[in-house]
């Protein structure tokens, strides 16, 4: 009689790794194209136009690294807070707030100031503004003891509803002739690109410099190293003096920031003035959690896996147009693409083997 | 008591009917140990299964019955990752939102912008609608509110006074324990997940069948996630969650009050999620032992560890 026998791995060679994420991943795109086919659409034209909408064309690539960005710097981000198992759920909150303190910044100032000086002082704003918006759940986690999953996302709704209510009543843009919105930034505070693409180039190369120090940080510093006890063995980082409070607010700081950063890249260097929340991040705060988790919490593994659902958002699009299928397919995509690498993990922390069944067991 | 204040009270009660629902759903599947963040997904299938049901066939209560299927259906992929693949419950439940959302938004395109025909209607209780102000306000509403209210006190007698409850509450304290008394405790987390569901699902089904006969993408509005913040108000307990579902159903109300006052309707639109956090802090004013969350809550278990 065959019987399934699951015993702990002890460790886990980088191949293994690479290959059970690979099996993960391709499993999901199976399952994806079977939820294809209930639908009624063709899963395999689907998901090979899913691919060839972002990565077979020029086009399409250059469309897949500009959303690779916010991806890249929020993924990375949550890379550090979800090492200390502080499930910053906020991003999006985050980065609309970036964005909002980032254009408030370019639309004051962008008159008067040359592009070297107000492009930096936009980001500065912008980092504040995200990291304001994660520094509150810090603080409410480790002063009263609440459940940051909670507190991070009731600030999304209250950012987006903030961003609403600035752009139909404050900020309401002359131009915009009664529409909701704010005037364009000025041409010194919009973010140059490469030409022929969307892709800001400022924002790319910050993303690139973030997560290359997230990552030295991650596994070089002693801070990093706090970051890893908190997560793994909290009683532990008690015993050995880690300031809890201290750490926890540097994390959320540097995970709100590198969001906020996002935030203005998508204001400066895609719409130039700032609309509704939904239209200003297209759920990026939410993909990059997957990111992170594909990347191993990996900071640098960042920017792979950011390219990759970079890659699946800009496909979307195209089997969206092509096929009609609403925006929420994507959704459906990803959140199946999570559950299999949570499957995979299953397979990387413990061993699987089918064996005959010797004896009764004891 | 004017009409104005029992109009009031009587939309109080019919806001807060899917919070209710969805917290006991969630207070269940909590106790047994499991953390569910699925909640805002499920809700949103169950909001769509119940109108297409009841678009296609012209009955409601069909429309309710497929919701409940189809959320415990959905649970299903938490409950497998969370208990059999011991996954890290938080991603997971993140993982069950999106693909409820997701699929909601797909299953509910083509019905975007169309209005039911048959809703749920509301049921007036012989004798007791007929009572003064207290008729009007409880005795003449949605049957989900009866329901969610009827359910709410089931589930505290069945957690706190029955056998199968006591094994509910020991798996979510100490699996280990309960193992050794027999206590089949892969079982019971599963079950607990998949009625949790079944809840969510419900309280979709009220938006949309009831509360407001249409569906549009986004219309659960983060109910889902206040949900899970009211289970920790209510602290684990379906009993007060009755008091705190009531409570947010008041505060939705509150925006549409505040509104002819000249107050910016997105700042209104705030209030539900900032009381929220407002009453989290609160909380955790207080007396932090008395938050007696279940021992083992989000923690995986492991047949056979020692």
């Amino acid at each position: 009689m065959l019987t399934i026998k699951i015993s702990d791995r002890d460790r886990i060679t980088p191949i293994q790794s690479l290959v059970t994420n690979v099996l993960s991943l391709l499993a999901a795109l199976g399952a994806v194209g079977l939820i294809f086919l209930v639908c009624g659409v063709n899963p395999f034209f689907a998901i090979s136009k899913i691919f060839m909408g972002s990565f077979g064309s020029m086009y399409g690539f250059k469309e897949t690294v500009t959303k690779a960005i916010p991806l890249v710097l929020i993924g990375g981000g949550l890379t550090l807070a979800f090492r200390a198992k502080f499930w910053n759920i906020g991003a999006e909150g985050q980065l609309l707030m970036g964005a909002i303190l980032g254009g408030w910044v370019g639309l004051a100032w962008g008159d008067t100031l040359p592009s070297v000086v107000i492009v930096p002082l936009m980001f500065a704003a912008g980092f504040l503004g995200g990291a304001l918006c994660g520094l509150v759940p810090a603080f409410l986690k480790i002063k009263f003891a609440i459940n940051e999953v909670i507190s991070t996302l009731m600030i999304n709704y209250i950012c987006a509803e903030f961003l609403t209510l600035l752009i139909v009543g404050p900020w309401k843009g002359k131009t915009r002739f009664g529409f909701p919105g704010t005037d364009n930034l000025p041409d010194n505070a919009i973010l140059g690109v490469i030409s022929g693409s969307r892709i800001h180039y400022a924002t790319l190369v910050l993303a690139l410099i973030s997560v290359v120090i997230l990552t030295i940080v991650v596994y070089r510093s002693r801070f990093g190293y706090e970051v890893r006890v908190i997560g793994e063995n909290p009683e532990a980082g008690r015993y050995a003096g880690i300031n809890f409070f201290k750490t926890s607010m540097l994390i959320m700081l540097i995970s709100g920031g590198l969001a906020g950063f996002a935030g203005v890249g998508e204001v400066a260097g895609i719409h130039h003035y700032l609309g509704y929340p939904a239209s200003i991040s297209s759920g990026y705060g939410f993909t990059a959690i997957i990111v992170a988790w594909l990347a191993k919490l990996n900071p640098f593994y960042a920017i792979v896996s950011g390219l990759f659902f970079a890659g699946i958002l800009v496909g979307g699009d195209a089997i969206q147009m092509s096929l009609g299928l609403p925006a929420a397919t994507v959704q459906i995509v990803n959140g199946t693409l999570l559950v299999f690498l949570i499957m995979g993990d299953f397979f990387m922390k413990n061993k699987v083997t089918i064996q005959r069944r010797a004896s009764v067991e004891s | 008591m004017d009409d104005v204040m029992i109009s009031v009270l009587q939309r109080t009660m019919v806001a807060g009917t899917p919070l209710l629902l969805g917290t006991v759903g969630e207070v269940i599947c909590e106790r047994s140990g499991i953390l569910n963040l699925g909640v805002e997904g499920v809700m949103s299938l169950g909001a769509v299964v119940a109108f297409i049901v009841t678009y296609t066939t012209g009955n409601p209560w069909f429309g309710l019955m497929a919701a409940i299927g189809a959320g415990m259906v959905i649970s299903l992929i938490h409950a497998f990752a969370s208990v059999t693949l011991q996954a890290n419950q938080v991603v997971s439940g993140l993982a069950l939102t999106m693909i409820g959302l997701g699929l909601s938004g797909m299953l509910g395109k083509p019905y975007v912008g169309r209005p039911l025909a048959e809703k749920m209607n509301d049921v007036a209780i012989p004798w007791l609608c007929d009572i003064p102000v207290v008729g009007a306000v409880f005795f003449r509403q949605t049957p989900f509110f009866y329901m969610a209210v009827l359910l709410a006190l089931v589930a505290w007698f069945f957690l706190e006074r029955t056998r199968l409850g006591i094994k509910v509450r020991s798996t979510g304290e100490h699996p280990r324990a309960a193992e050794t008394q027999g206590v089949n405790v892969t079982l019971i987390r599963y079950a607990c997940v998949m009625i949790g569901g079944g809840f969510s699902a419900m309280a979709g089904a009220h938006l949309s069948t009831s509360y407001s006969k249409s569906w549009i993408e986004g219309m659960t509005a983060g109910r889902g996630w206040i949900v899970i913040a009211l289970t920790i108000f209510a602290l684990w307990n379906p009993g007060k969650a009755i008091g705190g579902a009531f409570l947010f159903g008041g505060i939705f109300v509150l925006q549409y009050l505040l509104q002819p006052l000249g107050i910016s309707p997105n700042f209104l639109a705030m209030l539900p999620y900032g009381a929220t956090l407002l009453i989290l802090i609160i909380i955790g004013l207080g007396d932090q032992r008395k938050l007696s969350a279940p021992a083992q809550l989000g923690e995986p278990y492991k047949r056979g560890e020692r």
